[in-house]
């Protein structure tokens, strides 16, 4: 099968769904790559490159795309090139099926299979297709460097022989992945970085990057099951409007991402909070091509509103070529590997991965898929293995049951003989009983404890212990010299004894090997 | 001394041994654990000898004292090989010491307690199970010493002759417990004999692969003696410590059971070991051949590789291989190469038998790991070195189901680059079930002596 990957059309795009590396790997599963005369290039990969791992290059679009069975592209297709696809194809591009339907009926019209890369389901053996997080990865990343493009004072504070320069702070809101790169690019640059996210869960992430995690008073969690973050209540947002408003007087830069899966995107920073802004500060809005989180973004533009430069790049991952191209054509690839079976490439309904993508296929337009939901993403992932251990410590109970079972008989027939017996050894015996059962009970939950390397230490110990016997011999010892009592007593003593000092001098013995 | 101080030496040494068993959980607070015990045990003889009941102190002095040394010196001497042997002696020790406390107590006047058929009837069981204890444990302890052979005993119809035994010690016990006056005696003696038998019985049945069960259930048999002296005597002591011991005794035996994929009920009646099946009748013929190896070649192989684990069996310890096994760690340690040990829960004839053997050899017990723990990485190491171990390593558990092991876990040497078996002759193991891991294309046979061969690689190695 023959993988075609055209030079992007869309003005602007300077990523191409395929680099020499991703090539190299296609091929080795088995397929023909066929490129694009100058695909590469805006992203520096130049044809020889592509040639030199075996691609081969061809001049122009139509006969790409009327070769290649499988075509690999960054943007959704255009109407020409929709126009060049027909049953036999397959397309792998990130299409958004609730942004663009018209575009979904015209690909489900042309008879084609189309996988929107983009809606892969965040699963964890997804992740390595998730061409939504590298590009978001990238944007964070490309948001700060932005930012210090058109703040005009250091990120990192200096005392220099001239004066103190404090360092710049930066508030990130909405801590996914563009806002967690953000964060790890700020802190490296020097900056005082803090973030804020409705999910309390990525606390901790925030923090491991460097970052200082802001909390509102109220508690409310703003995570979905798939780990995206949703709408929160009035009230929620009205305590977040007045931490902004006491931010915005503070912090020198500003970046926002947050999108809420499948809408426009919320308005976070209005326009009190840039007024009350320093002059010269900055705001990045990563949400840019949904609309903007601040009220002043204007979509594609660089623009300064009440003194503050508010930058609404849309293309900010397509500033980063290279690196954005990497990464999406390995996502690319990945997915392409999964969808390769032994006998050759397949679109597997089965495989939750594959469906989740599946845009249309035959002519019908398959997206959404059937509604799997997705498990929440662990939040205390060390939870799991605790509970794991405490069910292992469980198989004791049944035993425990089935000791008790004989004593249970033997409880009901003494129950039973006592109503003749109208003496209180039975309720001696009760109490005695009870106190055996406790003592299981400490002996079951203590010995479960024992480490499998001290189990011959624990048998030479409870060895010596059981020559507890010797207060039995003991007790009976004082007769005559002569009475058959005595012997047998004395007797007891000796063996019990033997026990005793062997057993507890063998595991001091056995103790004093072990070592680290 | 008065009651109530004798109670609380009592708790006082009851809380010992709790928090001695307690300390036995981890390697680094086990010492302690060990002198918990000890001060508990000292504090509950003293506290009893001082107590109005005891005044004969010239026999008890003179038994204690020759006993203590007795025991000593057979600490002191006992190879680390040989622990099983000497766990089960001891164990046998409790059984008969138990026995004779409940002799003597019918026969001493004075120490009635409560109601005399209540206390005839604890004296019945008390006496079972230290007989079944007693006799069981010799058994053990020969079959372990190899004086007596591991095979196991299958007499045509021995369920039903347990059973007799059995129902023969309840109608004998019941007898007793009516009898007037000290008339029960012969009955008594009867019940012991014949408890004794049963026990014996019962351990003969059993196959040498499963003595590390044998040996925990005896251990937690001789608890649930003492326990049953403690009701006799009415003496709450011996209940708690009893009732540690047997707990824990009962908890070994599960682990075990549970390492060989067994029920205790199967290992306790199933006669395993020289089952009908064997290996001829285990289904699937082995097909293949073996490949032998010899010293240089295993050198050249350590030489080269990065990770190396070594699984030892029961062979190890007989062969008194294990200071080879450490100084050859040590040197592939030195080199830079990763060292493993892989135990297995039933390697050796007592739980937890093969840590202690290495551990006496000064191997660190931070890389002695467990079955499961290291079960994944096999395939990723380059050598695994089987010493003297067969049935813990042997394929087939996982994929015959008609082999006698089938369903025991198992450690996956197979899955290693290499495999050397370290292995004194071409027998079976002590189950008798062949093991497709020698017929494997990555695997090697080192035949001879674990220890001879050890040191030449040792030998090998240093040069």
């Amino acid at each position: 099968m023959r993988i075609g990957i055209p030079t992007e059309t869309l003005e602007g795009e300077r990523r191409v769904a395929a680099t020499p590396n991703s090539v190299k790997k296609t091929i080795k599963l088995g397929y023909e790559v066929s490129i694009q005369a100058g695909a590469g290039l805006e992203a520096s990969f130049s044809d020889a490159a592509f040639e030199a791992v075996g691609a081969s290059i061809v001049g122009d679009a139509a006969s790409l795309w009327a070769q290649a069975d499988i075509v690999f592209k960054v943007n959704p297709p255009s109407e020409s090139e929709v126009a060049m696809l027909d049953s036999t194809k397959t397309l792998i591009s990130s299409v958004l099926p609730p942004k663009n339907t018209a575009l979904v009926e015209a690909l489900a019209a042309s008879g084609a299979t189309t996988l929107g890369i983009c809606c892969i389901p965040r699963i964890s053996r997804a992740q390595k297709m998730d061409a939504r997080s590298s590009m978001a990865n990238i944007a964070g990343y490309r948001g700060v460097v932005e930012a210090a493009n058109h703040f005009g004072s250091f990120f990192t504070g200096q005392m220099t022989a001239a004066g103190k320069i404090p360092p710049a702070k930066v508030l990130v809101v909405g801590a996914g992945v563009a806002g967690l790169a953000a964060i790890g690019a700020a802190k490296g640059l020097g900056a005082i970085v803090r973030a804020f996210d409705v999910r309390a869960a990525v606390k901790d992430q925030v923090g491991s990057l460097g970052g200082d995690f802001l909390e509102v008073s109220i508690e409310e969690d703003g995570e979905t099951a798939g780990g995206y973050a949703k709408e929160m209540s009035q009230a929620y947002k009205d305590a977040q409007m007045a931490l902004f408003m006491e931010q915005a007087a503070d912090v020198d830069i500003v970046i926002t991402t947050a999108l809420v899966a499948g809408s426009k995107a919320p308005i976070l920073w209005n326009e009190e909070m840039v007024k009350a802004m320093k002059p010269g500060s900055v705001v990045v809005d990563l949400a840019a091509e949904q609309g903007g989180n601040c009220a002043c973004t204007e979509p594609g533009e660089v623009i300064v509103a009440h003194g503050v430069t508010i930058v609404g790049h849309r293309d900010l991952t397509c500033r980063l070529p290279v690196t954005a191209s990497e990464l999406y054509a390995q996502n690319l690839v990945h997915l392409l590997s999964d969808m390769t079976k032994e006998d050759g490439f397949a679109v597997d309904h089965e495989d939750e991965v594959v469906r989740g993508a599946l845009i249309c296929e035959k002519g019908e337009v398959l997206w959404p898929p059937p509604r799997i939901e997705p498990p929440p993403a662990s939040k205390n992932p060390e939870v799991e293995p605790v509970m794991l251990q405490a069910k292992d410590e469980g198989p004791g109970r049944p035993w425990l049951l089935l000791a008790t079972v004989p004593l249970a008989l033997l409880w009901t027939y003494l129950k039973v003989t006592s109503g003749a017996d109208s003496s209180g050894e039975s309720s001696e015996f009760l109490q005695h009983f009870t106190v055996f059962i406790l003592a299981c009970f400490v002996g079951w939950q203590v010995v479960w404890n024992v480490s499998h390397s001290l189990h011959t230490p624990l048998m030479a110990v409870t060895n010596a212990i059981s020559g507890i016997i010797i207060v039995g011999g003991l007790l009976q010892a004082s007769g005559a010299l002569t009475a058959p009592a005595t012997a047998l007593s004395v007797a007891a003593i000796f063996f019990a004894t033997i026990n005793i000092s062997g057993g507890f001098l063998v595991t001091k013995r056995m103790l004093a090997m072990y070592r680290k | 001394m008065e009651q109530i101080l004798l109670t609380s030496a009592y708790l006082f040494a009851s809380v010992f041994f709790i928090l001695s068993l307690r300390g036995l959980s981890s390697a680094e607070t086990a010492k302690t654990g060990n002198y918990y015990g000890m001060v508990g045990m000292g504090v509950a003889i003293v506290a009893t000898v001082m107590s109005n009941e005891v005044t004969g102190y010239a026999p008890i002095l003179g038994a204690i004292l020759i006993a203590a040394v007795i025991g000593a010196f057979m600490a002191a001497r006992v190879k680390m090989t040989a622990m099983p042997e000497l766990v089960a002696i001891l164990h046998s020790f409790v059984g008969l010491a138990a026995v004779l406390v409940g002799f003597a107590l019918y026969l001493d006047e004075g120490a009635a307690h409560g109601s005399r058929v209540v206390m005839q009837i604890e004296i019945a069981v008390d006496v079972f199970l230290a007989a079944i204890t007693f006799t069981g444990s010799v058994l053990a302890f020969l079959k372990l010493r190899g004086s007596v052979s591991g095979a196991p005993l299958l007499l045509p119809g021995r369920h039903l002759f347990n059973l007799v035994m059995f129902v023969s010690c309840i109608v004998l016990s019941a007898l007793f417990v009516q009898a007037e006056g000290h008339t029960g005696l012969n009955y008594l003696i009867i019940m012991t004999v014949v408890a004794g038998v049963l026990g014996y019985h019962l351990v003969a049945a059993i196959g040498g692969a499963d003595m590390p069960v044998v040996v925990s259930m005896l251990n937690s048999y001789s608890g649930w003696t003492a326990a049953a002296a403690g009701f006799m005597l009415g003496n709450d002591l011996l209940i708690i410590t009893g009732a540690l011991v047997g707990s824990s005794g009962a908890i070994l035996s599960y682990i075990m059971c549970k390492a060989m994929n067994r029920s205790i009920v199967n290992v306790i009646f199933g006669g395993f070991g020289t089952n009908s099946g064997g290996s001829a009748a285990s289904g699937e013929q082995i097909e293949g051949e073996i490949t032998e190896t010899f010293v240089e070649q295993v050198i050249d192989e350590l030489r080269d590789a990065q990770s190396v684990i070594i699984v030892p069996g029961y062979g190890m310890a007989a062969a008194d291989a294990q200071y080879a096994v450490a100084s050859m760690t040590e040197i592939l340690r030195k080199m830079g190469t990763q060292v493993r040990f892989g135990i297995h829960p039933v390697a050796g004839r007592l739980p937890g038998h093969m840590n202690v053997v290495l551990m006496q050899a000064n191997v660190p017990y931070d890389i002695v790991f467990e079955m499961d723990e290291l079960n994944d990485d096999f395939p990723a190491t380059d050598v695994v070195l089987v010493i003297g171990a067969n049935d813990i390593v042997n394929p087939s558990a996982q994929t015959d189901p008609n082999s006698p092991i089938a369903g025991m876990p198992v450690l996956e040497v197979w899955k290693a680059d290499r495999t050397v078996v370290m292995k004194r002759s071409r027998r079976t193991g002590y189950a008798g079930v062949d093991n497709p891991l020698f017929y494997k294309d990555n695997t090697r046979l080192l035949f001879g002596d674990a220890k001879d061969s050890l040191n030449s690689i040792v030998a090998g190695l240093k040069e």
